[in-house]
């Protein structure tokens, strides 16, 4: 058994290894959910991607010169709805957006398990890097 | 360049910069976007916001395989991605306001930052004073020591790590890249955390770095379908089979030759934002 530096135990109690115990099965259930998203999301891309290679060939492109080509995050119903007209742009955006949507939902699982944990503090921090997260998301326009 | 040949080149050299990324540990867009920006004349904005996306896909899809090893730490992940995300959002809001030509030289020099840390990591750890934080926090741990038992472990200097991670994430959002080697340093070298812990954990936590300053990318343009989906695809499946290949073969000499391609990209990177070449 360790001491921290105020001799107050901190190792092998068994708080201690029920808690670790709690971390690794949500590492577990954290690490399925980011594998899930991911595929779900490129699977879209794919799909995105062949319908642009089909739609485009024969055309010349180039990345030489910048112009800017938004997607708009705080309307997904314009996505949607190029998405449902075959738009491959817009499927590879659709996939984009899942995939970014996937740490976002690991933070906010990571909310949920520690609140069952009753770990109050590491609520917060959970909260705190989702707030920073839909900030960078919704807030930038 | 006619499309589909743009976009399987893109494909390949993208496949290529995953799989080096991986056995490297730096991450593909180290190579990425000096490859897309000297190699295929692409705006320096496109690459990074490219890069991102296949950021954010990588340290997402190899979670999976480090969870199973049971290395990586979510409580010290977790905290320290609030110094990460704001300090992505900071850099992400940076990089729109600074010339490419400085971003440039900037890249150029975090690539010969990160050539010389890749050498390999000095043994010596000298002992540091116990913080009262790593408790409070719960920053402890253990992992598997590789002889069927568990070692222990506790995070120390918190604050100096705390800081260290804002900087990873303000190079992550300007330059679209994990920074996964600065994220190491900070936990491996000034928190003391054990290094095989420190990757893990810096893998887990990259992929939400990314994502704070996505958000910006996709709101100023950055991210182009028609270059993001190969770029993501390649980098992907590159780093799984990098990964995959990591088990089987020593890379050592690989690394060094490695050291040496990307002390090359930084001067270039270095020279081109110089001239206003980028």
């Amino acid at each position: 058994m360790t001491t921290s530096s105020n001799g107050a135990p901190t190792q092998n109690t068994p708080t201690h290894d029920l808690r670790a115990e709690q971390d690794a099965r949500m590492e577990q259930v954290m690490g399925r959910l980011l594998q899930v998203g991911v595929l779900l999301a490129a699977s879209v891309v794919l799909a995105g991607g062949v319908l642009y290679l089909r739609a485009h060939t024969g055309e010349r492109v180039s990345y030489r010169v910048f112009t800017a080509r938004p997607i708009q995050v705080r309307h997904p119903a314009a996505l949607v709805h190029g998405v449902a007209t075959g738009d491959a742009v817009a499927l590879i955006d659709l996939g984009i957006l899942l995939l970014v949507a996937t740490p976002v939902c690991r933070v906010i699982f990571a909310i949920v398990a520690f609140a069952l944990e009753r770990d109050r503090l590491y609520v917060a921090i959970s909260v705190a890097v989702l707030a920073v997260l839909l900030f960078g998301l919704l807030r930038s326009h | 360049m006619p499309v589909l040949t743009f976009t399987s080149l893109i494909f390949v050299g993208s496949f290529a910069a995953g799989v080096l990324g991986a056995l490297t540990g730096l991450g593909g867009g180290v190579v990425l976007i000096p490859l897309l920006t000297l190699g295929f004349h692409v705006d320096l904005r496109f690459a990074i916001g490219a890069s991102l996306i296949s950021v954010i896909a990588t340290s997402s899809g190899a979670a999976a395989a480090y969870v199973r090893e049971g290395y990586s730490n979510v409580r010290i992940g977790m905290f320290l991605e609030v110094a990460t995300t704001v300090g992505a959002v900071f850099g992400a809001y940076l990089a729109t306001r600074v010339p490419t030509r400085a971003l440039a030289i900037v890249f150029g020099a975090v690539l010969l930052y990160s050539a010389w840390l890749s050498r390999g990591r000095s043994g010596s750890q000298t002992a540091v004073a116990e913080n009262p934080w790593s408790d409070r926090l719960g920053m402890s741990g253990s992992y598997p020591d590789g002889c069927g038992g568990q070692a222990t472990y506790k995070a120390s200097r918190i604050r100096a790590g705390f800081a260290t991670m804002f900087g990873a994430g303000t190079l992550s959002g300007l330059l679209g890249i994990g920074s996964g080697a600065v994220k190491v340093l900070a936990m491996d070298t000034i928190m003391r955390i054990p290094f095989k812990v420190s990757t893990t954990t810096s893998n887990f936590m990259i992929g939400v770095t990314a994502t704070a300053s996505a958000g910006i990318y996709l709101a100023r343009g950055y991210i182009d379908a028609g270059l993001a989906f190969p770029v993501m695809l390649g980098v992907l499946a590159g780093s799984l089979a990098g990964a995959k290949l990591l088990t089987h073969c020593r890379v050592s000499l690989l690394r060094t030759i490695f050291a040496w391609v990307i002390v090359a990209l930084g001067i270039e990177m270095i020279v081109n934002g110089w001239l206003g070449k980028v």
